[in-house]
């Protein structure tokens, strides 16, 4: 399911499977990005932030064009508890690679990979990220 | 031949792309037929442009037949230069009957009078319009032919469209000969420029797609024919939003190409609006600051925003009114009274 923000429109909620993860896409270029994140992330419930968030942040190939600061990209993945990912979309074998990954952390949150839950991946992912 | 004269036509020559060499001499008229089958025009432009001049050489070119070339050069490729809008009006006159040599006999007098030394070269193309080409020189020095301004008079309207180069010194002169030369009377400066002459045309004779409020009988997205696989494993939550957006965008920007511009400045002389505790600016002077946005094509970049998602629909009407008001400058200041607020300056 795309949504450019939330709340998820309410009409639709009848239509809606369960959500097993949330991805917050960030392009870097664009600070209108960050803020609309921002604002999305007060709507959503705080379960979700046990492992089943993570923040995308993608346009990381062009250097020059970069709007948002690092530093506020590392403070929301410190304070949401959720790990940051970092992708080049223009680039076929990167943006495979990142929706290999995305794909694998989903199996996770959802249930389907035994004795090994969401909270646990995240743990981990945020433990090797602070080595 | 003069030097001087065989020096411009060579470096006139060497302007244009080599593919498109021939066209254009074919259209100057001045070499005949005969004479440019004898020259390779596959060679390097060096060379081709020496070969011109020879040719030139043997008619006799002088610097009015120069000047010809000149305008069909800039004629075809006019977004080397920046344009700027003057509108001319007259005091309630009915619209007199256009004399082209009238015309053209009033401005070079008017002209010459002030300024003796001006090379100026006249070439009427289709849609009544009326090219001009005024080399300058000074009370002292003959007109130097790389110090050119262009004139494009529309006769039947009182626009004028004018690449002045760096003598903007000579600019009231120019204008004054046109005020006299159209039997106007005044003539102002328009706030638009742009390096596109047609698009600054298209904005001026309102020819690019208006919006128009329609009535849409049928909803929009019956009408929107998605060409490409949708896949139905994606589900887009916010299609009411995006559908928003795509009207809204029609609604302002129309449904044609936008005519082309590279900036939009707006100049403000606002008051700086702060937290009374932060203390600043207590002298409470408008707070003065310029913002330009540029971009290659200004218009279509901000018809995109909000279907990107860069900005929220509807954008403000300071950058949406742009080809309506026929201005890309702008001057804000407060609006004087009871509520705050600021509005733009005519």
């Amino acid at each position: 399911h795309l949504t450019t923000s939330l709340p998820l429109p309410s009409e639709r909620d009848h239509l809606r499977p369960r959500i097993d993860m949330i991805v917050f896409m960030i392009d870097i270029k664009s600070k209108y990005s960050l803020k609309n994140v921002e604002a999305s992330l007060a709507h959503v419930d705080a379960s979700f932030f046990l492992g089943k968030v993570c923040f995308l942040v993608t346009g990381v190939g062009r250097v020059n064009y970069c709007s948002v600061e690092m530093n506020a990209i590392w403070k929301l993945g410190e304070v949401y508890c959720s790990p940051v990912l970092f992708c080049e979309l223009e680039l076929e074998g990167i943006r495979v690679a990142t929706a290999q990954r995305l794909l694998r952390m989903l199996q996770i949150c959802a249930g389907h990979i035994p004795g090994f839950s969401a909270l646990s991946f995240g743990t981990l992912m945020r433990s090797s990220a602070d080595d | 031949m003069d030097e001087t004269v065989a020096e411009y036509i060579r470096r006139t020559v060497l302007k244009i792309p080599r593919d498109e060499i021939k066209t254009m001499l074919q259209k100057w008229g001045f070499l005949s037929e005969a004479q440019l089958e004898t020259v390779n025009f596959h060679q390097i432009k060096d060379n081709i442009s020496q070969d011109v001049v020879q040719l030139c050489e043997e008619n006799s070119a002088d610097i009015k037949q120069a000047a010809v070339l000149d305008i069909i050069y800039n004629n075809i490729y006019p977004n080397k230069r920046i344009w700027s809008v003057y509108q001319m009006n007259k005091t309630g006159e009915e619209t007199e009957f256009f004399d082209l040599t009238d015309f053209k006999k009033k401005f070079k007098r008017r002209l010459r009078s002030a300024l003796k030394n001006v090379t100026i070269n006249f070439r009427e193309y289709e849609d009544n319009a009326i090219w001009i080409r005024i080399a300058w020189g000074t009370p002292y020095t003959k007109p130097n032919q790389y110090k050119t301004s262009y004139v494009v008079y529309h006769s039947q309207t009182p626009y004028v469209f004018i690449s002045a180069s760096v003598l903007r010194s000579n600019l009231p002169l120019l204008c004054q000969a046109l005020v006299v030369a159209s039997n106007y009377h005044d003539i102002r400066e328009m706030e638009l420029r742009s390096h596109s002459l047609n698009s600054l045309q298209d904005i001026v004779f309102k020819r690019y797609s208006q919006n128009f409020q329609t009535y849409c009988p049928r909803p929009l997205s019956e009408r929107n024919v998605a060409p490409e696989t949708v896949d139905l494993r994606i589900i887009q939550e916010n299609r009411n939003e995006k559908e928003r957006i795509q009207r809204l965008n029609r609604e302002v920007f129309g449904d044609g190409p936008q005519p082309k511009i590279e900036f939009a400045q707006y100049k403000l002389e606002t008051m700086f609006k702060s937290d009374p505790k932060m203390d600043v600016l207590d002298k409470k002077e408008p707070f003065r600051c310029l913002i330009k946005f540029s971009s290659p094509h200004l218009l279509e970049s901000l018809k995109s925003l909000a279907p990107a998602g860069m900005a929220d629909a509807p954008l403000s009407p300071l950058l949406t009114c742009i080809p309506q008001k026929a201005r890309n400058y702008f001057k804000i200041r407060e609006k004087k009274g009871l509520l705050p607020g600021s509005f733009v300056s005519p």
